[in-house]
């Protein structure tokens, strides 16, 4: 038993709060930082087959986020310290994902000040923004700044030096003969040795960290089904019927940022929905206006747009699917 | 340059329309403006505060030039404007005895038995729980619920305790409501000498837990001329309607200075008073 | 594999139970107290009405208060002794009540108790229903509902199932698995007895899987009586009246609803072993088991008290503390009450006193929602705290309404999975009592 010698309890300074006593232990922070975990194969990846310079734009993206967090904190007035709690890192790294290796510094810094203050902190912070603020940033640079963002880097193994040879488009860029033509192209989307930008290329890596997230419970596994359930089925209908519209489904999946935007952007907390139903609601008008806008857009890829447009709808969506109590029973006419 | 002229062209013709369609529309719906009415809101201090009844100043405007409420419902209204209003509207204003709202309680945590209470930080879910942090059931739990519905800064939070500025409060009676201790009444402004006390419970049960509740010793009663102190049962109150003099407060000395002048009690504490 | 013989209800959490401490601790009796101090209106309903004065001699199970009305219960006095001063003393939610405090003679003598109804086999239901209620019991696992309103199903209301609730789903009280451990004919021989007063054969034992030795005890002393013993999958709240008659039942019970509306009365263990005394023993209910625990207890155990035993008494019985306690709880970790005095006395259903100490108390502030849903998920009401929630910070209590928050049962399951430590639970609460009061304005 105890060492400490017996006392008898005082009155002084007992706590009162009401229940539960106890809480779990699970954190915002704890939450964050697993997702950055589950965030770190495909980094690894990436840094893999794009070589240093993919490491440079992660680094800067990270600490330009973390920067525009505190100094936007700072101007407002607030506590400093939310950058503590993780999600300004996250964000940071999901916008580097996002980018291309070979973007030049700025492009980071007008990023991470998209992200963070437009995406962020001018709704208030953590919980307020109505849209996933690395998808803001990366719409955003996309919109300002098309030439740089749409100019891919090409993988470089082995050399971990800077990047050598830019191409201008992704493999979503080929066109559907192109795609058909190509020998081992799924092979290589599926192990991440493609152009495109860091965070998407290699599916495997991306797979990996999607499962250590459903493993934890971190996330809500009717959006990554129902956006790639819808993903897949679509292309599937579309290209059994008019193969010359779109390639095949399983090409849709690996390629570009699907499987990225599917287990880690679509499924930020914040801003999709808190029901299950409502989530699966969110998954699959993801997955229905990312098919629409690769089969029949003018832009290859459009997973970002999608998400941001449902991420509008979320509170719709949350709104409109409630639950019924345990026990609910319709008012009896009287 | 042709697309140009084109496009400008497009541009003033749909602003031509547009500007038309606008213009015709203010002409067809225009509402006739009421003078009166605004001539009155005018009159009204536009605090919106409700005081009234009325969900703001221009609804009681609407109410006063349909005689459905009377100038003295507003108790923003200082007795000059107050007149002014009733010239405007044409009735005779009586003076009306000016209300302020009254704290009882005094137990702020120098004299008061407290715990620390962690939870949301508001008065009405604070006394869910083991009926607030104050160890007096009665007492007032310093969670600024008050504060925050007074719309003129007239009540502070200070040690523990709300304690209203009788100079800044308007007698709106918001705070009252918010009370989920009911401590707060309203009182005419000319009354000074309060009892700062509610706790209905014996003298020594409350000694327990807070050194400056009123204890019905009764002192003041018999200090005070008849019918000035109410006793209620071990509490003893105020008679608004024959108050006393600010001399009861010397000549009763009470032993747990529960008894109080507002205006001392709002007044920045006095180092001697603040012990640890 | 066995067949999965019982349903679970959905959401719920599992947090440590933190039983071990007092599991194989068994009952001891505690000694007797030179002063007891009985809070008047120990049960839901109307508070009884105290019979008592100053002065007074009383002897052991004497009435000291009287029932006032059908929804309220007779106080007896837990010992002899005299009756020295009638005070108003906090009860366990904090507010001021009237009570007893009687100064006991040391003879522990018992008045004129009940006549033992030995062949309640054969005894009228309504015999035995007037003894619960003449006895003072209350339901003891928390709520202290009067036992014999519980027991009269208005007329229509068509009984068939009595579920005896020994989940004891809250962390770290063991009072309950105790009672069923030593005393399990009790438990069987009340479970008979309330199926007589009700008139129904379909009896269950509701128990948590994590008290298999509980469950196989009573199974084997059940043998031939045709009670089934439910071994029950362990979540919090599995003890909650209306998921533990889902779990053995599959009947849900309406929203705003009783038990008795879908055929089913419940009760606790503790209550029932009351039950027995009363009947069998003609003792009427002045003593209950609690279970004593936490860190900093130096002998954590399981007693029994007689109600009206200061807190600061039966921390003292327990050997002290080894640090000063920082949250005294009554009842469990997750839907008890922390007190702020140790003045505080026990009533029928303090299920147990829990201390946590400095560092096992966090006192959390609350952080913007991030819309992460678990409290969605763990809700076993299938309610939207984050939302009810949010609707009440800005006093929107209407919205709460139509969230459907009068549905809500407290069990603080949100508040425990709030990656943001927001005061779910404390927001449903103060909506709910927001809206009763509305309604009562109403009324008037």
């Amino acid at each position: 038993m105890t060492q400490h010698p017996a006392q008898q309890p005082t009155n002084d300074s007992l706590i009162v709060s009401n229940s539960p006593h106890i809480r779990g232990k699970e954190t915002v922070p704890q939450i964050m930082s697993r997702v950055i975990y589950a965030l770190l194969p495909a980094c690894a990846a990436g840094i893999y087959f794009f070589g240093l310079s993919a490491l440079r734009v992660l680094t800067l993206c990270v600490f330009f986020c973390v920067g525009v967090e505190w100094l936007c904190r700072k101007l407002g007035g607030r506590n400093t310290d939310t950058w503590k709690d993780g999600s300004a890192i996250l964000t940071g790294l999901l916008l580097g994902m996002n980018l291309s290796a070979s973007v030049p510094w700025w492009i980071c810094l007008v990023g991470s000040i998209l992200a963070i203050g437009l995406g962020k902190q001018i709704f208030g912070g953590l919980g307020f923004n109505p849209f996933n603020p690395a998808l803001v940033a990366r719409v955003g640079l996309l919109i300002g700044f098309p030439q740089i963002m749409t100019t891919w880097a090409v993988p470089n193994l082995g050399k971990m030096s800077g990047v050598d040879v830019l191409s201008g488009a992704t493999p979503l860029g080929l066109s559907v003969e192109q795609v058909a033509a190509s020998d081992g192209l799924l092979q290589n989307l599926f192990y991440g040795n493609v152009g495109g930008c860091i965070g998407e290329t290699s599916a495997v890596a991306l797979l990996i960290g999607g499962l250590m997230l459903m493993f934890w419970r971190l996330i809500k596994w009717e959006i990554p089904l129902g956006f790639i359930g819808v993903v897949v089925a679509l292309t599937a209908i579309v290209n059994y019927h008019w193969p010359e519209l779109s390639s095949p489904p399983l090409f849709h999946v690996f390629a570009g940022g699907l499987l990225l935007g599917a287990f880690f952007m679509a499924t930020d907390m914040v801003t999709s929905p808190v029901t299950g139903r409502g989530a699966l609601v969110f998954g699959m008008g993801c997955g229905l206006i990312t098919s629409v806008i690769r089969i029949f857009g003018s832009y290859p890829e459009g997973v970002s747009f999608s998400i941001l447009i449902m991420n509008a709808l979320t509170p719709l969506i949350d709104r409109s699917i409630t639950r019924k109590p345990f026990g609910f029973r319709k008012e009896k006419k009287a | 340059m042709g697309i140009v002229i084109l496009a400008f062209i497009i541009a003033l013709v749909v602003g031509v329309v547009l500007a038309l369609i606008i213009g015709a529309a203010a002409k067809a719906f225009a509402v006739e403006p009421d003078l009166r009415k605004e001539a009155l809101e005018e009159l009204l201090p536009g605090a919106n505060c409700g005081g009234c009844g009325f969900p703001g100043c221009g609804e009681f405007a609407k109410a006063l030039l349909s005689a459905e409420s009377s100038p003295e419902c507003c108790p923003v209204c200082q007795p000059d404007s107050l007149k002014k209003i009733g010239e405007f509207l044409g009735v005779s204003v009586e003076g009306k005895e000016r209300k302020v709202a009254l704290v009882r309680c005094g137990g702020h945590n120098g004299v008061a038995i407290s715990t620390p209470y962690n939870g949301v930080n508001d008065c009405a879910s604070a006394s869910l729980v083991a009926a607030g942090g104050k160890g007096c059931e009665y007492g007032c739990l310093g969670l600024a619920s008050c504060s925050r519905a007074c719309a003129f800064d007239a009540i502070e939070i200070r040690n523990g305790i709300a304690i209203v500025h009788p100079d800044r409060c308007i007698g709106c009676g918001h705070c009252v409501d918010v009370c989920p201790k009911n401590l707060i009444c309203m009182v005419p402004a000319s009354v000074d000498v309060h009892v700062y006390c509610n706790s209905p419970e014996k003298g020594v049960t409350k000694m327990k837990l807070c050194k400056a509740s009123c204890i019905g010793c009764k002192k003041c009663v018999k200090a005070s001329d008849e019918d000035q102190m109410i006793s209620e049962g071990f509490l003893v109150r105020t008679n608004y309607s024959t108050p006393p003099n600010t001399d009861l407060i010397a000549a009763t000395g009470c032993p747990t200075k529960a008894l109080k002048l507002a205006s001392i009690h709002a007044l920045p504490e006095a180092p001697e008073e603040v012990e640890p | 594999m066995k067949r999965k013989e019982f349903l679970f209800f959905q959401g719920g959490i599992h947090p440590n139970d933190c039983k071990d401490r007092t599991r194989l601790e068994s009952i001891q009796v505690a000694p007797l107290l030179d002063k007891y101090t009985v809070i008047v209106g120990q049960n839901i309903g109307a508070p009884s009405k105290c019979i008592v004065k100053l002065g007074d001699d009383v002897k052991k199970g004497q009435i000291i208060a009287e029932a006032a009305g059908f929804v309220s219960a007779q106080l007896h006095s837990p010992t002899s002794g005299t009756v020295k001063r009638i005070v108003t003393c906090p009860n366990a939610m904090g507010a001021f009540v009237p009570a007893i405090e009687i100064v006991a003679d040391g003879n522990d003598e018992w008045g004129s108790p009940f006549e033992p109804i030995d062949d309640w086999k054969t005894a009228a239901p309504a015999e035995l229903k007037q003894r619960v209620a003449d006895a003072g019991i209350v339901g003891m696992g928390g709520a202290a509902f009067p036992t014999h309103v519980k027991l009269s199903p208005p007329e229509g209301a068509k009984i068939d199932t009595l579920i005896i609730n020994g989940a004891e789903c809250e962390p770290y009280l063991t009072a309950d698995h105790r009672i069923m451990l030593e005393t399990p004919e009790k438990v069987i021989e009340g479970a008979a007895i309330l199926g007589r007063i009700l008139g129904v054969s379909k009896i269950f034992i509701g128990i948590e899987n994590n008290k298999k030795n509980a469950i196989k005890l009573l199974r084997f002393k059940a043998l031939g009586t045709g009670i089934k013993i439910g071994g029950l999958q362990v979540q919090y709240p599995q003890g909650a009246e209306k998921q533990l008659i889902y779990s053995l039942t599959g009947r849900k019970v309406p929203v705003g609803g009783l038990p008795l509306e879908v055929g089913c009365v419940m009760q606790n263990v503790a209550s029932t072993v009351a039950i027995v005394d009363a009947v069998v023993h003609g003792r009427p209910l002045i003593e209950r088991i609690t279970t004593v625990t936490g860190k900093s207890v130096v002998n954590p155990g399981n007693w029994r008290f007689k109600i009206g035993t200061p807190v600061a008494k039966a921390i003292e019985l327990c050997g002290g503390v080894s640090e000063a306690p920082r949250k005294v709880i009554l009842g469990g970790p997750m839907m008890g009450f922390a007190q702020k005095t140790l003045d505080v006395t026990l009533t029928k259903n303090s299920s147990g006193i829990l201390l946590l100490s400095e560092k096992e108390t966090e006192q959390y502030g609350s952080d913007p929602c991030i819309h992460c849903g678990r409290c969605v998920r763990t809700c076993p009401m299938n309610l939207l705290p984050s939302s009810i929630s949010l609707a009440v910070e800005s006093e929107r209590f209407d919205v709460a309404e139509k969230q459907h928050v009068a549905a809500c049962i407290e069990c603080g399951a949100c508040s425990y999975a709030c990656p943001a430590h927001r005061p779910l639970t404390q927001h449903c609460r103060r909506a709910k009592t927001a809206l009763a009061a509305q309604k009562k304005a109403l009324l008037k």
